[in-house]
């Protein structure tokens, strides 16, 4: 098993694995998005306070999520990468970080538009927003540092540090709400109790959380691809690869 | 269907441009990581096959 592990951790072989995985990862996030729109949209009940503009809840709490599970998963592979020095590892951390500052920002968007109609604020700087924000910019401050460092492999060290580091903040995102008297309201959606939400609401919602993952492992096994071939286009194997030696230059 | 017309959809309650707003940066943004990683795909396959042939003539 263990042999396995590190046997798909070898980036020729990840390669063809990711090549095969992501066109299904994507016409599957496809097709949960097409579900997710119809349920949240054409199915979902009128809100009894927010009336339509609820509806928003439909890209606000899965880009949030999202934004929250790809730096765990950063942190993740960064710890790999220090313990085991895999070279996968810091290629998967780097192929992540741009969809999860995507995903940062448009939770941000997303909030700004829905605080402004509820609350009469596109911002206020209470617990959840702030730490969602500070989760933005170590994103962006991973990337920033890692492209600066000419060297890859000190730069996915330290990519690593900030992934590691940087970790902490998400469980206070996700508890700021209970920590902190904060305008944001609690968690919809929790494991302990049955969900605050009308049925048709919480279905659209979990499909378009289900989609957004689908959507992220296809983008991070396309992206990765990429690297791989950056990386390691010295190497016979990239070099015998038919889309490689194929093409005319 | 929830709604009578179209253009009872698209005003959505009087929320639309919070509503769309949100939509609409979602799609422009998942649209453009698509096509910026197709793009980077292709220039470093080009790079490689670059190299390729000046290594192999």
């Amino acid at each position: 098993m263990t042999m396995r592990w590190f046997y798909y951790a070898a980036p020729q072989t990840f390669y063809g694995l990711a090549g095969r995985l992501w066109p299904w990862l994507a016409a599957v996030a496809l097709a949960l998005t097409v579900a997710g729109l119809w349920v949240g949209f054409a199915m979902a009940p009128t809100d009894a306070q927010q009336g339509e503009g609820y509806r928003i809840i439909f890209v606000h709490v899965p880009a949030s999520w999202m934004s929250m599970v790809i730096y765990l998963a950063m942190a993740f592979w960064s710890v790999l990468g220090l313990t085991f020095n895999t070279r996968l590892s810091g290629m998967m951390t780097r192929a992540l970080a741009p969809t999860g500052a995507l995903f940062a920002f448009l939770s941000l968007w997303t909030g700004a538009l829905w605080g402004k109609p509820m609350w009469g604020a596109w911002w206020v700087w209470d617990a959840r927003l702030t730490s969602e924000l500070i989760l933005f910019f170590l994103y962006l401050g991973y990337m920033a540092l890692t492209s600066a460092i000419d060297d890859v492999r000190r730069a996915d060290r330290a990519g690593a540090l900030i992934a590691i580091v940087g970790a902490i903040n998400v469980p206070i995102i996700y508890f700021s709400v209970k920590w902190w008297n904060t305008l944001h309201q609690g968690a919809s959606v929790s494991l302990t109790r049955s969900p605050s939400m009308a049925q048709l609401m919480l279905w659209g919602m979990l499909l378009m959380a289900l989609a957004m993952w689908a959507y992220t492992l296809a983008i991070v096994c396309y992206r990765v691809r990429t690297l791989i071939i950056e990386r390691e286009c010295h190497t016979d194997w990239v070099q015998a690869l038919p889309e490689v030696a194929g093409a005319k230059a | 269907m929830r709604w009578e017309t179209w253009s009872e959809f698209w005003f959505m309650g009087g929320y639309a441009w919070y509503v769309w707003g949100s939509m609409g940066m979602t799609a422009v943004l998942l649209i453009f990581e698509m096509v910026q990683a197709r793009q980077s795909h292709r220039r470093v396959l080009a790079l490689a096959s670059a190299q390729h042939s000046l290594e192999s003539p």
